[in-house]
């Protein structure tokens, strides 16, 4: 860090710390991003219970189901961390090839996600149902929101890529996406537990 | 533009050309001139929310008046309020995070200058969306804390609640934006040997702040969007009735609401940690400390918002752990206070205007502070929930606190942004006719609350024997009004023909106090190297800093280019958030598109870019 | 995608991560497993602490592991936990105001 700090006074890439401004930046909306989500799980959590008519969630909940949704998001996870290494060691093919199944994997998710509030509402829990519905379709919602934006920014890393636009030097902004993609898989480890598998 | 005392020679204006034009402020990117932004914006809306502030004392001028209805008196202090906090105080400290905060790290700008405009415009247009509401006739009416469930479709039907949950939501996205623009910065353009207990107070307190904005912020933005989709989408939040709990409200309401009180009293207290030790020609007294205790409030803070709702019944043991850390709360400001006056004693005092603002903060923030630990004991405050003697005490923390700070800011940084000095004499007679307008206002309603005066109640009884205490009240606001007008006629003043400054007349320690006044566009010719605390008070230290930083290069560093994209996207995005008011789901997704390709074309657009010679 | 794994790893490994990495994916495939049998099972007292180790256990190698958080500079994790601690003080304190605070009564705890 000290050679870093005395090599560059004039440059505008210049950072006390020799970390990327971008991403202390991103992990900075990373923690922002964890109050956001956990005001959401926690007006989920306070009522708990306090539906005043059903379908109630031990009626509606799918746990197979979701657990292969889950997985399938959690694997994306590892995909992304192959796809920056591939794009890391400049091997194109490997870059893509990662950064495809992380697309394919999230669409599957999102498509899982559609499955399972089509098949809610069609048993009657709607938005305005219950505070059940309300909370669970604003929360969910959220996340497949985020992860709708994780996977437009993928497509267009995709892009990049196929243009050759994603040297090595270009690493990082992958890192960052990675860096989000993550974040969305840990609030859904979260989700997960708190909402579908504790009673 | 180069000033007197700086042994630099007179700028070229073929190598220092900066433009000027309409143009030039829409695409800039200079913190600098974002920060001027800010502060013209935040000043305007200072008039406009003074204006309604005056319009309510008119009312309650004499009891059972009839100047204006009810429905326009709950529209006035609703924006009076949500004017104020969100339009003015954020806003204004932002507005010397911008210009300040660089300068004092020795940066050559923000980590993300794009991303500042963005939030500057998007701070702009949601004010602009918040105040149409007048226009249309449907100003918010809830009170700027809006609670469940009078903000319900079925006791606020008309547009009101709307704009009001609409307009907060946008203001939210720009300080999120600004709170990661400037803790990315603080950590990461410090110039080199600038550590973190070397840097001057007032870049400590944004910091922390910044911590609160993007903590706090989403909490907000959250019960917003929950309130949003009960009024759009009929969903059940806060609705009793269906299963929704209203206190829920206040609870997540508060956990923003209380840090959002550091939020705005952390940069005042930051600006005078700043200000008393230059005028007193001493070192800041316990520089640890009062960092530290400044970081404990901002922790503590989260801990302490159910102290707001003693009244809504939440039982014995959850108040006893509020009234508990509320009281602890207490102890780091306290202890900010002793710090300040430690610093002054035995100083060489010299009673500029500034420091006379400074001190005017530290003895009636004290005051505001005693009130406020008077209600922080839960018996107590359920005798005074809701009356005037809680309007006395946060305006003494607000005005008193954090208006004071502000002033003390202006100036003390005003010869720093153009160059020339306020008018001292203009500035005295300021700084006392604040002090007493502000004390005839506010300390009178510590005795209409006493006798039980309710705030947010249009008009009252002349049997509740609190006319005197009103008339003295309207009276004490208009005279501060009128103080404040001496602050533009000094500025204007100043504009005009002010006394040229120098780039140091304070003697002031820190490094902002380095450079030319008003600084180049790129600040610093080359960063210098910081030793110690109070790097222009060692003499070998400061001849070593003003070689490089008053020293004319031959060619001039290079800045990131302008960009239009940031106004492109905050216009996008306030117009997503203005569309979710047509109540159908679809359309605000047309907004989201247009910011969408707005976003793509940012970031495509490579800043450094080399521009085609002119 | 086999192959496509030992052609990732028959890349010189600059990294020697690769192979890491799947190991952390497998450890996250089989913990999300322990957490469905474990629903399944009905542990009684012990199922929701368990649960929340085993999710608690998830996300840290996730934040350590694939985002780096282990290894890069602390800063990131400065300003990730700040945030983070934050939030999971307030989801604890609402969870504890509004289902296990005696006297704190409410249309949400009083109807649960």
């Amino acid at each position: 860090m000290a050679e870093a700090a005395a090599v560059a006074h004039d440059d505008h890439h210049y950072t006390s710390t020799g970390l990327n401004s971008w991403k202390v930046g991103f992990w900075t909306f990373i923690g922002s991003e964890c109050l956001f989500f956990g005001t959401l799980l926690s007006t989920y959590m306070v009522y708990k219970g306090a539906a005043l008519q059903g379908p109630y969630p031990g009626d509606v909940f799918d746990i197979p189901l979701t657990t292969i949704s889950t997985f399938v998001l959690l694997m994306s996870s590892l995909a992304m961390v192959l796809a920056l290494d591939g794009v890391q060691r400049g091997n194109k093919r490997l870059a893509l090839f990662w950064l495809g199944v992380v697309i394919v994997f999230g669409s599957i998710f999102l498509g899982f996600q559609y499955y399972e509030f089509t098949h809610f509402v069609h048993e009657g829990l709607t938005l305005q149902q219950s505070v059940f519905g309300s909370t669970f379709f604003v929360l969910t919602g959220f996340h497949g929101a985020h992860v709708t934006v994780g996977v437009i920014w993928m497509i267009s890393l995709f892009v990049m890529g196929l243009r050759d636009k994603l040297p090595p030097e270009k690493a990082l902004s992958v890192e960052i996406a990675g860096l989000y993609w993550h974040f969305v898989d840990i609030v859904w480890i979260v989700i997960f537990v708190l909402v579908y598998l504790i009673p | 533009m180069s000033v007197s005392t700086a042994p630099a020679p007179a700028t070229s204006p073929e190598t220092h050309h900066e433009d000027t034009g309409l143009w030039s402020w829409i695409t800039t990117v200079d913190h600098k001139r974002i920060g001027i932004m800010y502060f013209v914006t935040s000043l305007f809306f200072l008039g406009v929310g003074g204006i309604e502030a005056l319009i309510i004392r008119l009312q309650l001028f004499s009891p059972e008046n009839q100047l204006i209805s009810a429905q326009v008196y709950n529209q006035l202090f609703t924006m009076h309020g949500t004017t104020m906090i969100f339009l003015v105080a954020m806003p204004q400290a932002v507005a010397f995070f911008n210009y300040i905060v660089p300068l004092q790290i020795g940066a050559r700008d923000v980590a993300f200058p794009r991303l500042n405009a963005l939030s500057y415009w998007i701070y702009l247009f949601g004010a602009i969306y918040l105040n149409v509401s007048w226009f249309v006739g449907a100003a918010p009416n809830t009170s700027w804390v809006g609670y469940a469930n009078l903000t319900s479709t079925q006791f606020s039907p008309g547009l009101n609640v709307d704009f009001w949950v609409l307009g907060l939501s946008i203001l939210g996205v720009s300080s999120i934006m600004g709170g990661v623009n400037f803790i990315t910065t603080i950590i990461n353009l410090r110039a080199p040997g600038m550590k973190l207990m070397r840097m001057p107070l007032f870049t400590w307190m944004t910091f922390v702040t910044s911590f609160l904005l993007v903590t706090a912020l989403p909490v907000i933005a959250v019960a917003l969007i929950l309130l949003a989709f009960d009024r759009f989408f009929a969903t059940n939040f806060f609705v009793a009735s269906a299963g929704g709990d209203p206190v829920l409200w206040q609870h997540l309401f508060w956990i923003f609401g209380h840090p959002e009180v550091y939020i705005l009293v952390l940069p005042a207290f930051g600006v005078i940690s700043d200000v008393i030790p230059a005028f007193s020609r001493k070192p800041l007294f316990g520089y640890p400390v009062v960092v530290y205790a400044g970081v404990l409030i901002g922790f503590i803070g989260w801990g302490v918002w159910s102290h707001h709702m003693f009244t809504s019944g939440l039982g014995p043991i959850a108040d006893s752990f509020f009234v508990a850390s509320t009281m602890i709360i207490a102890i780091p400001t306290g202890v900010k206070i002793f710090n300040w006056m430690a610093t002054m004693w035995g100083g060489a005092i010299r009673f500029t205007t500034a420091m006379m603002f400074a001190v005017g903060l530290v003895a009636l923030f004290t005051v505001g502070g005693l009130s406020g630990i008077m209600h922080s004991s839960a018996p107590v405050d359920l005798q005074q929930h809701d009356s005037y003697f809680v309007v006395a005490h946060f305006h003494y923390v607000i005005v008193g606190g954090i208006l004071l700070g502000m002033f003390s800011g202006v100036y003390y940084w005003f010869p720093k942004v153009t160059g020339r000095l306020l008018d001292e004499k203009l500035g005295k007679l300021h700084f006392w006719s604040t002090i007493i307008g502000f004390n005839l206002t506010f300390f009178p309603m510590h005795f209409s609350g006493m006798y039980g005066m309710p705030r947010r109640t249009w008009t009252y009884r002349a049997e509740l024997n609190v006319e005197i205490y009103n008339q003295l009240s309207t009276v004490g606001a208009f005279f501060l009004g009128a103080s404040t007008l001496l602050l533009l006629w000094n500025i204007w003043k100043s504009l005009k023909s002010g006394e040229k400054a120098g780039h140091n007349p304070w003697g002031a320690p820190t490094l902002e106090w380095s450079i030319p006044s008003p600084p180049h566009h790129y600040n610093f010719p080359a960063l210098p190297e910081v030793r110690s605390r109070e790097p222009l008070w060692n003499d070998d230290e400061r001849a070593a800093i003003e070689a490089v930083t008053l020293h004319e290069p031959a060619t001039e560093p290079e800045m990131p280019n302008p960009s239009f994209w940031p106004i492109v996207v905050a216009f996008g995005i306030t117009i997503t958030w203005a569309l979710v008011m047509t109540g159908i789901w679809w359309v605000p997704l047309l907004g989201l598109a247009f910011t969408a390709l707005g976003v793509y074309a940012w970031a495509f657009e490579d800043p450094f870019k080399k521009k085609a010679a002119h | 995608m086999s192959t496509q794994a030992e052609h990732g790893h028959g890349d010189h490994g600059s990294h020697a991560s690769v192979k890491f990495y799947w190991m952390i994916g497998g450890i996250l495939a089989a913990l999300t497993a322990l957490e469905v049998a474990a629903y399944y099972m009905e542990l009684g007292a012990i199922e929701v602490p368990l649960l929340l180790i085993l999710s608690a256990a998830k996300f840290v190698l996730v934040v350590g592991f694939f985002m780096h958080l282990k290894f890069d500079s602390r800063v990131f994790t400065g300003v990730f936990v700040a945030g983070l601690v934050l939030a999971v003080f307030m989801v604890s304190a609402l969870i504890l105001l509004y289902h296990w605070v005696p006297g704190f009564t409410s249309v949400a705890a009083g109807s649960a």
